[in-house]
C-alpha cells in the first residue's frame, strides 16, 4: 500500500467528459498543478457539435436562434439550472478558451457571433448548435443558400444513408444530388468503420481515389457532403486537400456515434492537455477518495486496481451521468458513485421516466443529478457543502436536461469555468500547496 | 368503396385466426382474414412461448390439461422447427404448501403426463440457476415455442392454399338482414379506405377484442380481462423451463427464448383493453415473486418488458353455449340470431390448432362441406421469410454464408441486411406498408441490448436505400418503433439499462432532435 506512487497536486480533475478536459483545461492555464483521471465515456460519443443552448422550454420545443437570449428566458424560467449560477461573460469566456484551445490542437470551430446555427444530421433533420467544426461548416452555408450540392455515403458505412439525408432534409434544401462511393481499395470488402476509414483518408493516395470516384458526379453542383470520416489527427488539413482535388467546398456530416468526430475531440485535448502541464491519467478510474488529515483528499486511482496515490487539496467532480459512470441507479434510486453525495431524483421509480419516449417534457430522471451551492459545491443531506474543497460541474449537476435543452458543451464549459474559479479561490486562500 | 366476395371471414390475426385460416383452406374453402393491427399483435406476441405439456393445469382443469398434452405432443411433430423441446421442471422451495407438491405426481399422472421425480440435488444439478434451498422437482415434456413463426408459417401456408389477408384493417360494422350478416364494413387504417365484405360465414377470432367485435353485431359476448406482463432477461439463465410447484399465481413460469430467457407473468383484471403497457409496477411484483425460485434474478439484467391480455371465458355461466372445455368457447351465433357468425374465444397457445379445428368444423357443417380437417396430420412447412424471429438463427446462418458485404443491421442480434429481404419479401406478399415495426416484428431486430436506438437507424437508412422509404417518412417511421419499444424499456430501466437509455436519449433527442420533430 505504502508503496504505492503518491503525486500531489492542487487539484485533481475527475472525469474525462466535456466537463473534465475542459477544468483541467482551465485549472492548468491558471497556474494550478492539475491531475485529470478519468475513463474514455461519454466524449467518444459527441457529434463534434457543440451546443449551448438550443430548445428552451422543452415542453414548448421552442428552438432559438440567439442562444444568449434563450439562456437569460431559461435563467428566469428555471433558476435552479446550472447556467443561472453563472454570469453570460463567464460562459462567453468558457467557450471562447476551449474554442481557442481546440484550434491551437487542429480542431478548429467555427460559428456565428451570439447566434446558433443548424446543421443537417446523418437522419436528414435539423440540429441547432453553437458551434461547428470547421470540417462541417460549408454545408451549413450550403443549406442556408439552397446551394445544389452532392452528398455522398459509402457502401459498408452503415447508418449513414445519402439518400435518407436527401429525402428527409430535401423539402427545405433542393437540388440536393447523392452517390453511393465504392471505396473497396481503401477500405476491402465489406463492413467500412469510420476510423479505420479517417485514418486511411490521411494518406494522399487515398484521397485521390475517393476525389476519382466523386470526379464524374460534380456537374452542377457547388459543394460536397460527405460523413465525418476526413481523418482523425488533421481534420482540416485532409478537408483542404479533398476541396483542392474537387475544386469545390466540402463539408462533413457526423455519422451515428460513436464516431470519429468524437475520437478528434479527445486526441485534440488529450495533446493539448499534455502540452499544458495537465498529468493525465487516462483509462484510469479513482476506486476510493477520502480525506486525509492534512486537509486534503487522498484518491486512489488505476486502471483495473489502485496503482497511484493522488493528493489534492481540490477536486472537481465531472464524472458525468449513468453513461459516463458519475450517476448509478439500482431499481430503487439513483446514486452518485464515488463520495456517495445526495442525488436530487423524482421518489419513486415510476416517475423516472415518461410513458412515451418522445413526451416533450423529457424525463425526470434526466434532471437528476447533484444539487450544488453557489460556489459549485455538492450539497449534503442538509443542504450545506459536502465538503468545502469539492466542486462539481458537468451533466452530473442537477436540475438540467441537456439532452433536451441542447446545452450539454455549454453547460460543461461554463460549470468547468465556474468550478475552477471557486476551487482557484479556495487554494488561494490556503495558501501553495501543502506537500 | 371496394367489394370482396369470400366464403368465410376471419377476423383477427393472432394464433387462432391465422390457424382456423390454414385449416380451412386446407379443406379447399375460401378466406379472408382481416387484422385491426399486425399478426400476433395481441396476446398471440405477448405470451410466454411456452408450449404447455399440460402439468401446470392437472389440478385446475384436468381437460384443459389433457388437451395441452395431446396437442403439444402435435405440435412437436408437425412445426418442430418452431419448438425448442427444452423439457420442463416443476420445482417447490422451503415454504410451498406440501400438500399441492404431493398430490402432483397423481395428478399429472391421472392426465396421462409424465413427471419424473428428481431428487433437488438432481434438479440443481440440471438448472444450477435454481435456488438451493428447493425441496422437490419433478421433470416434464414442456417445450420452448416461437408463436411468431409459428403464426407466419400458419398464414404462409394458408396463403399459398388460397387464403386472403388484410392486415392493419379493422371491423367498422356488421350489416345484418335475416338471421344473417350480409355484409361486414372494413376500414384499411393506412389508407383509411373502407371495404365491404360479403361473406357466407364469418368468424370472430379476436382474442381480447372478441367482446368489442360481437358488440358491432348486437351480441354480448362474456370475456374477462386478465392483463398478464412478463420480462425478458439479457441472457439465458436455464435450459429447461422452470415452473414454480405451487397454485397458480405471479412470476412463476421461467421459458427460455432462444438466447433469453422469459419471466412472468402477473395476472391483473382490467376492464378495458387501452394501453395494455407493462409497469413498474409490475416489474417489481414479478422480481420479488421469482427470486424465491431463481435467486440470481434479483441480479440480472433485463431487456424488456411486455404485456398481453388473456381474454378468459366465465366458466360457471350456462348461456354462455357449449363449453369446448373450461379452456376455450366456441359460441355458435345461431342462438344469438345470427346463423352465420360464431365466436372463438378463450384457450391458448398450445391449443390453437384444436381451436382452429373445432371452429372449422362448425363453418364446415354449416357450408355443407363434409371435408374433415387435416391439421392433425400435415406438416406445418416452414418458410424462409418467417424464420427470423428465432434467437440465434440469424447469426448462424450470417456466419455460415461468411459474405463480408451483407452488413449487419442489428448488431446486438446479428441481423443481416440479407434477412431483411427476405422478410420484405413476406410483408409484400401480407400487402402491408415495409415499415420497421412490421419488420422488428418478424425479426430480431430491434431486441437486443440496444432497444432499436442503433439497429432503427441503421434499418431505416437500409430502406432509403433500397428505396421502401421515401420523403420523410422514416422519421415517422423510427419515432413510431422507439415508441414502441419503449413502452418495453421503461419498467425496466436501471443499472446498465439505464445506462443504455441514456445513450438511445442522446442519440434520438440530444443529436437527431427526434423529441422536435411532429413526424410529418
Amino acid at each position: 500500500m505504502s508503496d504505492r506512487p503518491r503525486v500531489t497536486c492542487d487539484l485533481c480533475v475527475i472525469g474525462t467528459g466535456m466537463a473534465g478536459m475542459s477544468a483541467a483545461l482551465f485549472a492548468a492555464r491558471r497556474g494550478l498543478a492539475t491531475a485529470l483521471v478519468g475513463r474514455t465515456g461519454e466524449i467518444i460519443f459527441a457529434t463534434g457539435l457543440l451546443d449551448l443552448l438550443g430548445v428552451h422550454p422543452v415542453e414548448a420545443g421552442r428552438v432559438w436562434d440567439d442562444p444568449w437570449a434563450g439562456i437569460a428566458a431559461l435563467v428566469h424560467d428555471l433558476p435552479q439550472h446550472p447556467y443561472a449560477r453563472i454570469s453570460s461573460n463567464a460562459i462567453r469566456s468558457a467557450v471562447d478558451e476551449v474554442m481557442e484551445f481546440l484550434d491551437a490542437n487542429g480542431l478548429p470551430y467555427r460559428g456565428r457571433p451570439d447566434r446558433n446555427v443548424a446543421v443537417v444530421t446523418s437522419l436528414g433533420t435539423l440540429k441547432t448548435t453553437y458551434r461547428v467544426p470547421l470540417s462541417y461548416w460549408a454545408g451549413i452555408e450550403a443549406r442556408e443558400e439552397r446551394r445544389p450540392c452532392l452528398l455522398a455515403d459509402i457502401q459498408g458505412l452503415k447508418g449513414f444513408s445519402a439518400r435518407q439525408i436527401a429525402a428527409t432534409a430535401g423539402g427545405a434544401w433542393p437540388g440536393l444530388k447523392t452517390i453511393r462511393l465504392e471505396l473497396s481499395g481503401v477500405q476491402g470488402a465489406g463492413e467500412v468503420f469510420p476510423e479505420r476509414l479517417a485514418r486511411s483518408l490521411e494518406l494522399d493516395s487515398h484521397r485521390r481515389t475517393l476525389a476519382q470516384a466523386l470526379g464524374p458526379h460534380l456537374e452542377g453542383v457547388r459543394a460536397v457532403g460527405l460523413p465525418a470520416v476526413l481523418g482523425v489527427s488533421r481534420p482540416t488539413a485532409v478537408l483542404a486537400a479533398i476541396e483542392a482535388h474537387l475544386g469545390m467546398p466540402v463539408f462533413e456530416i457526423p455519422t451515428m456515434p460513436p464516431g470519429v468526430a468524437g475520437l478528434r475531440l479527445k486526441e485534440a485535448f488529450e495533446r493539448g492537455l499534455a502540452a499544458t502541464g495537465v498529468m493525465l491519467y487516462l483509462e484510469n478510474r479513482v476506486f476510493r477518495a477520502s480525506r486525509t488529515g492534512a486537509g486534503a483528499f487522498q484518491l486512489e486511482l488505476g486502471r483495473t486496481e489502485p496503482e497511484v496515490t493522488i493528493h489534492a487539496p481540490a477536486v472537481i467532480l465531472a464524472t458525468g451521468r449513468f453513461m459516463g459512470g458519475g450517476l448509478a441507479a439500482d431499481r430503487h434510486r439513483v446514486r452518485e458513485t464515488l463520495f456517495d453525495l445526495p442525488v436530487h431524483q423524482p421518489d419513486r421509480r415510476e416517475e423516472w421516466h415518461r410513458m412515451d419516449f418522445l413526451d416533450p417534457r423529457g424525463h425526470p430522471v434526466n434532471r437528476a443529478g447533484i444539487d450544488v451551492d453557489a460556489s459549485f459545491r455538492p450539497l449534503n443531506a442538509s443542504g450545506r457543502a459536502a465538503d468545502p474543497q469539492l466542486f462539481a460541474a458537468g451533466s452530473i449537476l442537477a436540475h438540467q436536461d441537456w439532452m433536451r435543452m441542447k446545452c450539454g458543451s455549454g453547460l460543461a464549459m461554463a460549470t468547468a469555468w465556474a468550478a475552477v474559479a471557486q476551487a482557484q479561490r479556495l487554494l488561494a486562500q490556503r495558501g501553495p500547496a501543502a506537500a | 368503396m371496394s367489394r370482396f366476395e369470400t366464403q368465410v371471414l376471419i377476423i383477427g390475426g393472432g394464433i387462432t385466426g391465422v390457424g382456423l385460416a390454414r385449416d380451412l383452406a386446407l379443406r379447399g374453402v375460401a378466406c379472408l382474414l382481416v387484422e385491426r393491427r399486425d399478426i400476433c399483435a395481441g396476446a398471440s406476441g405477448a405470451n410466454h412461448g411456452l408450449l404447455h405439456s399440460g402439468a401446470r393445469y392437472v389440478r385446475s382443469d384436468p381437460t384443459a390439461a389433457v388437451e395441452c398434452r395431446e396437442e403439444g405432443a402435435l405440435i412437436k411433430s408437425l412445426a418442430p422447427h418452431c419448438i425448442e423441446e427444452t423439457g420442463g421442471l416443476f420445482v417447490a422451495v422451503e415454504g410451498d404448501d406440501e400438500r399441492h407438491i404431493a398430490d402432483f405426481p397423481g395428478l399429472c399422472a391421472r392426465c396421462g403426463i409424465e413427471a419424473a421425480a428428481l431428487s433437488p440435488a438432481e434438479a440443481l444439478t440440471l438448472e444450477p440457476v435454481l435456488s438451493e434451498r428447493l425441496t422437490a422437482a419433478y421433470q416434464v415434456p414442456d417445450a420452448a415455442v416461437d408463436p411468431f413463426q409459428l403464426a407466419l408459417d400458419n398464414l404462409t401456408d394458408a396463403m399459398d392454399h388460397g387464403t386472403q389477408v388484410m392486415l392493419h384493417s379493422r371491423v367498422a360494422g356488421f350489416e345484418c338482414r335475416d338471421r344473417r350478416i350480409q355484409e361486414v364494413r372494413l376500414v384499411h387504417a393506412p389508407s383509411g379506405a373502407e371495404i365491404l365484405v360479403a361473406a357466407e360465414q364469418v368468424v370472430n377470432a379476436a382474442g381480447a377484442w372478441a367482446r368489442e367485435v360481437a358488440a358491432l353485431a348486437g351480441i354480448e359476448l362474456k370475456l374477462l380481462y386478465s392483463k398478464g406482463s412478463l420480462l425478458i432477461t439479457d441472457r439465458r439463465l436455464a435450459r429447461r423451463v422452470i415452473n414454480r410447484l405451487r397454485p397458480a399465481s405471479d412470476a412463476d413460469i421461467l421459458v427460455p427464448g432462444g438466447t433469453v430467457s422469459i419471466l412472468g407473468t402477473t395476472s391483473i383484471p382490467i376492464e378495458t383493453l387501452d394501453r395494455i403497457v407493462p409497469t413498474v409496477a409490475e416489474s417489481e411484483t414479478i422480481l420479488k415473486a421469482a427470486t424465491a425460485m431463481v435467486p440470481s434474478l434479483e441480479h440480472t439484467r433485463f431487456i424488456r418488458a411486455y404485456a398481453g391480455v388473456r381474454p378468459l371465458v366465465p366458466s360457471a355461466a350456462p348461456a354462455e353455449g357449449r363449453s369446448l372445455s373450461r379452456g376455450f368457447a366456441l359460441r355458435d351465433h345461431a342462438e344469438d340470431g345470427l346463423d352465420n357468425f360464431a365466436s372463438i374465444v378463450g384457450g391458448k397457445l398450445t391449443t390453437f390448432r384444436l381451436m382452429a379445428e373445432k371452429t372449422a368444423d362448425l363453418v364446415c357443417a354449416r357450408l355443407g362441406i363434409h371435408r374433415p380437417g387435416v391439421t392433425r396430420t400435415a406438416v406445418l412447412p416452414s418458410f424462409a421469410a418467417n424464420q427470423w424471429t428465432r434467437a440465434g438463427l440469424s447469426p448462424r446462418i450470417w456466419m455460415e454464408a461468411g459474405n463480408p458485404e451483407d452488413l449487419l443491421l442489428c448488431e446486438c442480434e446479428m441481423v443481416p441486411a440479407s434477412a431483411v429481404e427476405t422478410i420484405l419479401d413476406g410483408i409484400r406478399r401480407q400487402g402491408i406498408p415495409v415499415n420497421l415495426t412490421a419488420i422488428g416484428r418478424r425479426s430480431r431486430i430491434g431486441k437486443g441490448t440496444c432497444q432499436g436506438a442503433f439497429c432503427g437507424v441503421r434499418l431505416s437508412a437500409h430502406l432509403y436505400d433500397r428505396g421502401e422509404l421515401s420523403g420523410r417518412r422514416g422519421l415517422a417511421e423510427l419515432r413510431a418503433f422507439l415508441s414502441a419499444r419503449w413502452r418495453g424499456l421503461r419498467p425496466v430501466l436501471w443499472d446498465t439499462a439505464l445506462l443504455q437509455e441514456e445513450l438511445q436519449e442522446a442519440l434520438h433527442c440530444g443529436y437527431f432532435g427526434l423529441d422536435l420533430e411532429d413526424g410529418s
